[in-house]
């Protein structure tokens, strides 16, 4: 098991390094000259040009590539302009507030999806089904930047059961409890989506399951139908939907970025929205990196959840 | 996947034949018709936009800003400039529409391109390709666009470009798995042959047997796309004003929440209904083209089979004898407005200690009889309809879940085919026998575990402690075997029963298992139900046999009268079947013709389209189970008769 793990995790050396050429290449295709753009249309050729070597791009790109895979893994990840810190720091800092919003998203997501999966499943063409079914439709077709705008209308703004906005409240707060009444609009409207999706993949693959002879089996040793179900066949089913868990990881950072605009949580989305519009390219550069990171080890630990929980993949 | 298989296998007559068009199927799917419909109006309202009389979408009116909807003029109001917002929702969809079917067209022809490519090529080719793909599946779907549009500039068509590109990698995964189980099939081979070039086979060959699977791609991903391209102009990297689509309406009425929520909250609710009803679509559109998700198919089987009886025979007045008395079972299969009635009136005793052998061909009802008597039978479909399984002068068809349970590995032990697929992979094999005992015994799970390691000793297999540890996959068929027999041994069962326990393993193993049972059963007393297909296995195994036609019992009697002097035309046939050691020269005869569906029985004798002597009065009337000697019967109108040569036909 532990072999297997550090193989996994030396595995996953090579998609950080593939992220790191894709993101390289994708900031190297931006149009027009850096140099330009920066001293303006009026600069001499010789200032242009001397910026251009100060900056490293009179040389090859490959050449550009290393230097700069080099700076990252020294931390430097560049100097945000716009903001006059460096990349790294202010990146950790927002990290931080995006990793309690998508993690708590992605806990509500588990555990209902996983539920609602189940019950539908249970009561299969039954009215609780029918209803799980319907929801689930619901949330999958929901714009979540649509659904965060309801939710702030009915809940901050109407019933004023909880804040409309932010991570902890401007006077005083700062505990916990401040931030959990903060987190949770938002934490529940990011987890719709994947919830959803969760929820449609357990359902079917407890009805695989569930046709199995090895569900027969059960039944045949006399086992409670709770035990058939919560045990046998929930396992089962759990090493299907372990995977989607972790690509649903995926969706929540991404749609972290809406939740976090729409919410103004100060996390990586929204520094990336407003670093894109304040052209701050290291910025944007900087968040991707750190996200899409954070993204393949989050893959990293479903895939050995999956394995952990299914003796079938040793072999 | 199984769509281009069948799109490219011959069956246009079959399809002629049963099976409904793809729109009538779509149209018959209440919920995707629905979202077909809204969609459609939708689609319609969005082509026909620049027809309608509306008010000009883009002409500020400062003295009319943010009225309420409903107003005078102003169906739905009007923005925080004043301009109309009916009008701007309906230009808004249309451009919404556009941009995300654009994209998804986009994405679909680039990424089947590719998958196209790499499946067909191969090699190397669709290593480098396949891993750049997965490459950009390693990032956050929308972190991927949100980089491209910060390259590009935030901006209508980036947004475009951005959603189509990191959309791309799922058409080229989809397109190439097919297209890689294509390649080398028959018919590209002799294009292949027969000269075409690559670009034209793909074309021609490949890309036809590959067009569903990229309609499903297209028709799952399109609501996200129109989702995400909406998503990307909420947070103001897409459509830029005075251009709006319905994602750019939505960030700019966001502004103003708390004062006028209705510039937000309309625009979201047509990219709802919208991605709503593509996704009804999409849903109906996979379930067409995707026969293995077909209705029914997925029905979970409840803890027991429903019975419904129509007709109960009585209770017997004296208490029975033997262990196990079924009378008149029936059980059905309800599927659609067709029963198969698998098991159509079945009667037998099992006599205590003994070994009943239940025989017949796959289909003939043996199992679904076993699994009939506790209830085993998955419902839906089906059901039990009718008699009575007498244990303990109790019928178990009347008993509770509860006390279907307490039967269940108690008294009553299964044994069943293939245990690689009835043990559960998941769980230790010792676990499995320990949870056996525990269900019926109150043991801790310490003392339950010792037990079951002696259960492992007693079927003999060897390191019992150290296997029991071990997980079903890390066993041979034979071991596996073992476990399956440990445990219906758990409880000290009085009847066990067993469903082609050795079917799946090979010669040798199956022997030593038949002389495990046998020992075992004698050794503990019980009674046996052996279910096979194969009389040599009767043979050595069973002290009586009931031969099963068609949900019937056709033939019963001792293993050796009916083996020696076998009466009904189809017991013959069966036995001639079993091949003997050392006798070469013995002709193997496969039963001609098909056993008969249960849906469509025919009249009088099963087994009349069959049967070598079938005479015209074979098919007039029921053909009763008739009683010929003592403990023998048969259900044929003109037996055979011992000395039947065997040159009868």
């Amino acid at each position: 098991m532990l072999a297997y793990f550090l193989k996994r995790i030396v595995l996953a050396v090579p998609v950080l390094w593939g992220l790191t050429v894709i993101v390289f290449l994708i900031m190297a295709m931006i149009p027009g000259d850096p140099a330009t753009a920066i001293l303006g249309s009026y600069a001499t050729p010789e200032n242009v040009e001397r910026l251009n070597r100060q900056l490293g791009l009179d040389r090859t790109l490959p050449e550009q590539y290393f230097i700069w895979l080099g700076n990252l893994l020294q931390g430097d990840f560049g100097r945000s302009y716009s903001l006059n810190r460096p990349v790294l720091n202010e990146v950790l800092e927002r990290f931080n507030a995006t990793l309690i919003l998508a993690g708590a998203s992605l806990l509500l997501c588990t555990v209902f999806g996983l539920l609602a999966g189940i019950v539908s499943a249970v009561r299969q063409f039954g009215w609780t089904d029918r209803i799980v079914t319907f929801f689930v439709l619901i949330g999958i077709s929901m714009p979540s930047f649509w659904l965060g705008l309801l939710l702030i209308l009915v809940f901050a703004v109407n019933l004023q059961w909880l804040p409309p906005s932010g991570m902890y409240a401007v006077y005083g707060g700062g505990d916990l409890a401040d931030l959990l009444t903060h987190l949770l609009l938002p934490a529940v409207t990011l987890a719709v989506v994947a919830t959803g999706v969760i929820a449609r993949l357990t359902r079917a693959s407890m009805l695989e399951v569930l046709r199995q002879d090895y569900i027969r089996t059960a039944r045949a040793k006399g086992l409670s139908e709770r035990r058939v179900i919560y045990r046998h066949a929930f396992k089962a089913a759990l090493v299907g939907v372990i995977p989607v868990i972790g690509i649903q990881a995926g969706f929540v950072l991404g749609g972290a970025v809406y939740i976090e605009t729409v919410f103004q949580w100060p996390g990586i989305g929204r520094m990336l929205v407003q670093a894109i519009s304040t052209r701050d390219l290291l910025l944007v550069q900087g968040g991707v990196l750190v996200v899409a990171a954070s993204y393949v080890l989050f893959n990293l630990l479903a895939d050995m959840a999956q394995h952990a929980l299914d003796p079938r993949l040793k072999s | 996947m199984t769509t281009a298989t069948q799109t490219a296998a011959p069956d246009g007559r079959a399809k002629k034949g049963g099976r409904p068009g793809f729109f009538t199927l779509l149209v018959a799917n209440r919920l995707a018709a629905f979202g077909l419909a809204v969609l459609v109006m939708l689609a319609l309202t969005a082509l026909l936009t620049p027809f309608l009389p509306l008010a000009p979408p883009d002409i500020t009116n400062p003295a009319n800003r943010l009225l309420r909807p409903l107003t005078d003029g102003h169906l739905l109001g009007t923005d925080e400039l004043g301009r109309d917002l009916f009008s701007r929702l309906m230009w808004g969809t249309r451009v919404s529409i556009a941009v995300g079917l654009s994209a998804t067209l986009v994405a679909a022809f680039v990424g089947s391109a590719i998958g196209l490519v790499a499946g067909y090529a191969g090699g190397r080719t669709d290593n480098v390709m396949m891993r750049g793909i997965d490459m950009l599946m390693a990032f956050p779907y929308i972190l991927l666009a949100l980089a491209i549009v910060a390259v590009l500039g935030p901006g209508l068509m980036n947004a475009l470009y951005a959603i189509a590109v990191v959309n791309i990698p799922f058409f080229a995964r989809n397109i190439r798995g097919v297209t890689l189980s294509l390649a080398h099939r028959e018919f590209v081979d002799a294009a292949r042959l027969s000269g075409k070039g690559h670009l034209r086979i793909l074309l021609t060959e490949v890309l036809p047997n590959v067009l569903p699977v990229i309609v499903i791609t297209m028709s799952t991903t399109v609501g996200w796309m129109i989702l995400e391209t909406a998503g990307l102009s909420f947070l103001g990297l897409g459509a830029q004003p005075p251009q709006a689509d319905l994602g750019s309406m939505l960030g700019e009425g966001r502004k103003l929440l708390f004062t006028a929520p209705h510039v937000s909250i309309i625009p979201g609710l047509m990219i709802f209904a919208l991605v709503m009803s593509i996704n009804l679509v999409g849903d109906g559109i996979r379930d067409v083209l995707d026969p293995r998700l077909k209705s029914g198919a997925l029905s979970r089987p409840a803890a027991a089979t429903a019975v419904k009886r129509d007709n109960v025979p009585p209770m017997p007045v004296a208490p029975s004898e033997a262990a196990l008395d079924v009378q008149d079972l029936r059980t059905e299969f309800r599927v659609g407005s067709d029963v198969y009635k698998a098991v159509s009136g079945v009667s037998f005793q099992l006599r205590e200690r003994e070994c009943l052998g239940l025989v017949g061909e796959s289909g003939s009802g043996k199992s679904v009889t076993a699994m009939s008597l506790l209830g085993l039978v998955p419902t839906p479909p089906g059901r039990i309809a009718g008699g009575r399984v007498l244990y303990q002068n109790r019928d178990l068809l009347e008993s509770s879940e509860a006390d279907l349970r307490k039967m269940r590995g108690g008294a009553f032990a299964y044994i069943f085919q293939d245990p690689l697929s009835t043990l559960h992979p998941l769980f230790t094999v010792g676990d499995q026998v320990t949870e056996a005992i525990r269900a019926h015994q109150p043991l801790s799970y310490r003392d339950a575990w010792k037990r079951a390691v002696e259960l492992l000793e007693m079927v003999r297999i060897p390191n019992a402690a150290e296997r029991a540890n071990a997980y079903p996959h890390e066993l041979s068929g034979g071991m596996r075997q073992r476990i399956a027999i440990a445990m219906a041994l758990a409880n000290d069962a009085e009847i066990l029963i067993a469903d082609e326990p050795t079917t799946a393993l090979d010669v040798t193993v199956q022997a030593q298992i038949l002389k495990l049972m046998d020992a075992l059963q004698d050794d503990k007393g019980a009674a046996l139900l052996f279910i096979t297909h194969d009389f040599g296995v009767v043979s050595e195994i069973c002290d009586r046999v009931a031969v099963m036609y068609g949900g019937r019992i056709v033939e019963t009697g001792p293993t050796d009268e009916v083996l020696n002097s076998p009466a009904h035309p189809y017991t013959r046939k069966l036995i001639d079947c079993v091949p003997v050691l050392g006798e070469p020269e013995r002709r193997l005869d496969a039963i001609s013709g098909l056993p008969p569906a249960v849906n469509r029985l025919p009249q009088g004798c099963a087994f009349a389209d069959r049967c070598a002597y079938v005479e015209p009065a074979c098919r007039e009337g029921d053909v009763a189970l008739e009683e010929q000697a003592q403990g023998r019967a048969v259900r044929c109108i003109k037996p055979l008769k011992a000395e039947t040569p065997e040159a009868a036909q």
